[in-house]
């Protein structure tokens, strides 16, 4: 086993470029399986309880196209701006494996229905632009459990155990041109790619139940050299830092092994997170090896305008669309529209709050957003959720001067922890801010009268002292007083008596 | 990599092929039956030559010959069987619920 590298992909990549191309893998969000009705909802099921004739592959079944499965790689065809087929068409994919009852599974090969396409995101080093070669529709395989003799479930098999629950599920793969040069830039191009999948609805896309699969295909060479190295296929990348890491670790593998003076082989490794490291698992199968071939079963595939039309006018409002407005029309930072936008949950709580409360700046809302409930959301006791409509209210109250910003913050923790709402918790707990000017006056006319030193320190040039007797204001209001009519008031008063 | 032509003139296929096909296919042959396929899978072939020899050169490739295009199924579930059904035809079942079958080296298939 190799050691890990010190620092992610950085001694390699001084003497060494990266060429990585992404492919991903996603389960499509449809209620039956690709080519039979069979439920989608196999999570926690029984083994082989979704199951019928033609996902078991047996002898006479017929597969038929799931309209939806299509309908979601044409939308994503869009939503990457690629070219979407007039005509596409099914092979047969050969091997043989248990996992796939057929002995091929059904996918497509010379005619997917989306090419040539693009994903632009962020990088520390600023936007980065990833062509995306293609995009088709193929069916998932079974599951397999490999068990040793004493029913322990191990790599090294006795026996091996199927579950064809996942067989048939409708997948698109994405395949990338190798345009790829960090394990930065791949791990940010899965993660827009998971944004999009879940913004437009095709799918969940959570890694950690492989609705989302993310397989690099990683060579080297040397800086300048244009031809391309060997490249090595990683896999079983469970996780988003998984995919950073197994790729900084691949490329230093590599770099490593040539500059020791050996030679990297085609295979297939995979990531193995406790070790951080990545392993052999089989030699790479050649492209010739699946004998691929038109599936005889399905007839071609043609996409009338009026169709796609109505496809793409499906389409919600895309995140790199939705970026540049948050920053246009709200006057967001590119960082803030960001952070709102690449996550769904703070997206929804935004727009809704602003579609709720008429009149809530936007800018402070998404302050809110970013701030307070990013905060909760990730802290230890997260579980809580917020209400568009209450977060609208409560900003409307900061916003008029109704409540103190750390009240608010407090109200918000509670609303976010309770459900309770937020003039409920205003109320209970007395955080209406005193803003009547005839009530803070007296606040302040009294604690001028108990300070005499703090006056008389104002008056000899020290400023700093007004701060002390704002405290001491919002100290005999119990904080509700409005922190900046009460500095006013000090302000005329004292130099009034002067 | 394209192993032997079906285009007349080209090389037929090699012992070498005809093992590595058997690889693909999983399939532990001998000599004897090495040596039969390999001339069972030329003649084959051989068919092919003689069919490349028509010139289809204004003929569009075509994997059907029934004239339908365009058949979608609406994205509906349907009752799946029952796992006593499912498994009916099962070389053998775990308690579990899964199909049995024999060891498998080597890590996971080619999807
Ligand atoms: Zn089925």
């Amino acid at each position: 086993m190799t050691s890990a590298p010190a620092a992610a992909g950085t001694g390699a990549l001084a003497r060494y470029e990266a060429v990585i191309g992404i492919e991903i893998h996603c389960q499509l969000k449809t209620a039956s399986k690709m080519f039979c009705a069979c439920d989608t909802q196999i999570e926690g099921a029984e083994p082989n309880s979704h199951c019928c004739p033609v996902c078991l592959g047996l002898p006479g079944t017929l597969p038929t196209i799931n309209k939806s499965a299509v309908e979601w790689v044409i939308a994503t065809g869009f939503a990457i701006d690629g070219e979407v087929a007039t005509t596409t068409r099914w092979d047969r994919k050969n091997y043989f494996y248990p996992d796939i009852p057929k002995g091929y599974q059904i996918s497509q090969y010379q005619l997917p229905l989306v090419a040539n396409g693009k994903l632009t995101f962020d990088t520390s080093e600023g936007p980065f632009t990833v062509r995306v070669r293609r995009a088709h529709l193929e069916e998932d395989t079974g599951r397999l459990i490999h068990e040793d003799r004493d029913g322990r479930r191990v790599s090294l098999a006795r026996r091996s155990l199927i579950d064809f629950d996942r067989s048939g599920m409708p997948l698109m793969e994405i395949v990338t041109e190798p345009d790829i040069r960090t394990a930065e830039q791949a791990r940010r191009y899965a993660e827009e790619l998971r944004l999009l999948m879940r913004t437009i609805g095709a799918s969940d896309a959570e890694m950690e139940n492989g609705q989302m699969r993310v397989e690099a295909n990683v060579s080297i060479r040397p800086i300048g050299r244009e031809a391309f190295g060997t490249r090595v296929e990683v896999k079983n990348m469970n996780s988003m830092r998984a995919v950073e890491r197994a790729i900084a670790f691949e490329i230093e593998r590599q770099a490593e092994l040539i500059d020791g003076g050996g030679a990297v082989h085609m295979e297939t490794r995979g990531w193995d997170d406790p070790s951080q490291s990545t392993y052999h698992m089989r030699p790479k199968e050649e492209e010739n090896d699946y004998r691929y071939f038109p599936e005889p079963d399905l007839p071609p595939l043609t996409t009338t305008p009026e169709w796609l039309a109505a496809i793409k006018a499906r389409l919600p409002e895309l995140p790199a669309v939705r970026r540049t407005r948050y920053q246009t029309e709200f006057g967001l930072s590119g960082y803030d529209a960001s952070v709102l936008v690449n996550d769904l949950a703070s997206t929804a709580l935004f727009e809704g709050a602003l579609a709720a409360g008429e009149g809530v700046p936007a800018k402070l809302l998404a302050n809110w957003v970013t701030g307070e409930y990013m905060r909760l959301v990730k802290g230890e006791e997260s579980g809580g959720s917020a209400d568009p409509v209450q977060l609208a209210a409560l900003v409307k109250l900061v916003a008029d001067g109704a409540i103190s910003g750390t009240n608010a913050k407090e109200v918000f923790a509670e609303h976010f922890a309770t459900g309770r709402v937020v003039a409920a918790i205003v109320e209970a707990r007395g955080f209406r801010q005193i803003s009547d000017a005839g009530a803070l006056g007296t606040a302040v006319d009294e604690v001028l009268a108990a300070n005499p030193a703090a006056v008389a320190d104002y008056r000899a040039g020290k400023g700093a002292a007004v701060g002390f007797l704002v405290g001491q204001v919002m100290k005999a209001t119990r904080g509700q007083a409005n922190a900046a009519m009460v500095q006013t008031a000090l302000r005329e008063r004292l130099a009034k008596t002067e | 990599m394209v192993r032997s032509g079906i285009i007349p003139g080209m090389a037929n296929l090699t012992r070498a092929d005809v093992e590595h096909v058997a690889f693909l296919a999983r399939l532990g042959l001998t000599e004897d039956e090495l040596a039969r396929l390999e001339g069972q899978l030329n003649h084959i072939l051989d068919q092919y030559a003689i069919l490349a020899t028509l010139d289809t050169e204004h003929i569009p490739p075509t994997a059907q010959t029934i004239e339908v295009a365009n058949i979608l199924r609406e994205d509906a579930v349907r009752p799946s069987l029952t796992v006593d059904e499912a498994l009916s035809n099962a070389p053998e079942r775990s308690e579990s619920g899964h199909f049995v079958v024999p060891a498998i080296l080597g890590g996971e298939g080619g999807a």
